[in-house]
């Protein structure tokens, strides 16, 4: 209903932009690259789908009059994702984001009857001649949030707010305890699975569990400020999601695991306008600026520094966070002394490394 | 702080919402109307409470002002369902959207910003009782309100004249209007009344729970209050009760979790509405139960003969 709602209102303001542009110069108005989003959350989530309408003002900004956006919001993964991504096909769009990883047997079906039309899906794996991928190597960030947490947590025990248990979050899970267990060895993680990207009130449950049972640092994979405001109030530390929330734990988040889709976003617009936009897999860390870290706070000058080094390093392709030796659960030697997990290994993660004591849900 | 203390706590912080605006939707129910959009009242509720506490600086104003907004919010579907007599399903669900995307607009401004939170009670010596103090004299004023609201609920439809005319609009509309009851304005008030709970509600997810806005912060907590009505059989105890065990099955599952006995999510999630089901098969095998308490003119519209 919203979102028809704000699509009619996108309609109606695109007739007054197209209006404007008539009087200026007629062709002008009909060359303008219509791009399109479709997100999976509110644009008012202030995480995830609050980060990639970021990245559509970044467009309007950079190529202005070249450009015209829309979107859609709380699309649902599924059939509605389907008609969506139909509806901006068909309205002239010949840019279309999807930015969620469950709309890509949507993407893929609709990318097939529009063949003129270029796709980009975020956090997939499956690619066409019109579609390309793209996703952030945010456990880049979460390996350095995870020394931190090892070196700020006085008790040892860190507690963990999960969304779902898919690679992505497992990947993250695994990648904040090896960074921890690179400071101390014995370092704990409890996990809370609480089966939603985006409930304040659950994940705000969750922490306080998590608190009760003996954490005195958080970290998540939800998108809402919720754990971040508990940790306050609670006087403990945490870590940030998607975007900076040092506004709601001025004196608990140490940092945050910063999404910035603005650059790749800005880019393959341009591409689109200049004709060079191809079909292409882009797994963005650091060093491409897709995952940024929030300044460093609450925490002491040595601390800071360890931070800023290991950023440093995995930026500079110095240091992988999955460098062997790697052992699971099980025992089961995953990654040999010196050798990093492959790219195909981390997109597929669905096991824990040795040291945490939940049991994967499947 | 001791871990029965945190558990306790944190029931109650999950039950308070549910009970809220379970025990509005009750009377509403009570009166045979079915109101479905109680999500979309608590979402007005929540963003407006979360805008007056932050401009006034008052989290109880903005606590009113929540319970204000769900009243006006719900303006529409008295007029849809009292005035015109229009189906009350289609009317209640178009209520829960309309609330959902009105709130979303109204609060695009104020996502990202902390809020005020509603500050806890504190009273002299006996708020420092271990265990006792914070559980019952160290709450906030809406978690008290849940509890006064419950208690005058089931006082006001028991045992008072009026109470006993508003279950008798629910049971028979046409036998109540014979005897010269105002079907249409008790009906109307019972749904204000609801607005203004669910509206509460809502309040308490932005200034207590978690003080901040943003969209669909309700996250299905207006469908499970719904559910809650059912799992009661229209009793204000079971309620209580029913928010309280919802309450405390989700909070034990987060910790069996974080304890890492590695229970399916899912399955915790779905708990409330699987208990539901449950309650509702064990109520339909008595027939009496079932009949003492369900107001039979649930959903249906009321056109006086004239």
């Amino acid at each position: 209903m919203k979102h028809d709602m704000k699509l009619a209102l996108a309609a109606v303001l695109g007739i007054g932009v197209l209006a404007a542009g008539v009087a200026d110069s007629a062709a002008q108005a009909e060359e303008k690259l219509k791009v399109g989003f479709i997100y999976v959350g509110p644009i008012g989530d202030h995480g995830w789908s609050y980060q990639h309408d970021q990245g559509r003002l970044a467009i309007e900004k950079a190529l202005g009059e070249k450009v015209q956006t829309s979107y859609l919001e709380k699309v649902p993964e599924g059939a509605d994702a389907e008609r969506a991504l139909e509806r901006l096909a068909r309205s002239g769009h010949k840019l279309i984001f999807a930015t969620s990883f469950g709309y890509m047997d949507s993407v893929i079906k609709v990318a097939k009857r529009y063949p003129d039309v270029k796709f980009e899906h975020a956090t997939g794996y499956k690619r066409a001649k019109n579609v390309s991928i793209y996703s952030a190597r945010f456990y880049e960030g979460r390996y350095i949030i995870g020394k931190i947490a090892a070196k700020m947590s006085k008790k040892g025990m860190a507690g963990y707010i999960a969304s779902f248990p898919i690679p992505e979050v497992v990947r993250g899970i695994n990648s904040f305890m090896l960074g921890a267990q690179s400071v101390n060895p014995d370092f704990k993680i409890k996990v809370v699975w609480v089966n939603s990207w985006y409930d304040p009130g659950k994940e705000a449950d969750a922490a306080k569990v998590l608190i009760a049972q003996g954490a005195d640092i958080l970290t998540q994979h939800t998108d809402s400020a919720a754990p971040m405001q508990v940790a306050q109030e609670k006087g403990i530390l945490a870590f940030g999601q998607a975007s900076d929330m040092i506004k709601f734990g001025p004196k608990a988040q140490l940092t945050a695991v910063i999404d910035d889709w603005a650059p790749y976003y800005v880019q393959r617009a341009k591409d689109v306008l200049d004709g060079k936009w191809q079909s292409q897999d882009t797994w963005g860390g650091l060093a491409s600026g897709m995952v940024k870290m929030a300044p460093y706070t609450n925490m002491p000058d040595d601390v800071k520094k360890m931070a800023q080094e290991t950023e440093e390093a995995i930026r500079s392709g110095k240091l992988h966070p999955f460098t062997g030796p790697i052992y699971d659960q099980d025992g089961k030697l995953r990654a040999k002394e010196g050798e990093a997990l492959s790219d195909k290994v981390l997109l597929g993660m669905n096991w824990y490394v040795k040291g945490i004591d939940d049991k994967l849900p499947k | 702080m001791s871990g029965l203390e945190a558990f306790v706590l944190t029931v109650m912080a999950a039950a308070t919402p549910l009970l809220l605006a379970a025990t509005g939707e009750l009377v509403v129910e009570r009166a045979g109307v079915l109101n479905l959009g109680v999500e979309g009242m608590m979402a007005a509720g929540a963003v407006v409470a979360f805008a007056v506490a932050l401009g006034t600086g008052s989290a109880a104003l903005g606590a009113l002002a929540g319970a204000l907004a769900g009243v006006l919010v719900v303006l529409p579907f008295v007029f849809l369902t009292q005035v015109l007599a229009a189906n009350q399903v289609a009317s209640g669900l178009a209520l829960a959207l309309f609330g959902l995307g009105v709130a979303g607009l109204f609060g695009e401004g104020y996502v990202g910003q902390p809020g005020v939170r509603l500050e806890k009670l504190h009273v002299p010596a006996l708020s420092d009782i271990p265990f006792i103090g914070p559980v019952l004299f160290g709450q906030d004023v809406l978690v008290y309100v849940s509890f006064v609201m419950t208690a005058a609920v089931g006082w006001f439809l028991f045992r008072t004249r009026w109470g006993l005319m508003l279950r008798a609009v629910g049971v028979n509309h046409h036998a109540a209007h014979a005897l010269g009851h105002p079907v249409r304005l008790v009906r109307t008030l019972a749904i204000l009344f609801g607005g203004a709970m669910a509206g509460l509600a809502g309040a308490y997810l932005s200034v207590s729970y978690t003080p901040q806005w943003v969209e669909d912060m309700t996250a299905g907590r207006g469908w499970i209050a719904l559910a809650l009505v059912v799992f009661a059989t229209w009793r204000p105890v079971r309620v209580l009760a029913g928010a309280y065990l919802f309450g405390a099955v989700w909070i034990m599952g987060l910790h069996a979790q974080a304890a890492g006995y590695g229970l399916p999510p899912q399955l915790l999630s779905a708990l409330p509405y699987l208990a539901t089901i449950v309650a509702l098969v064990v109520i339909s095998r008595n027939r009496a139960l079932t009949l003492a308490n369900t107001p039979a003119m649930i959903g249906q519209p009321f056109v006086p003969e004239r």
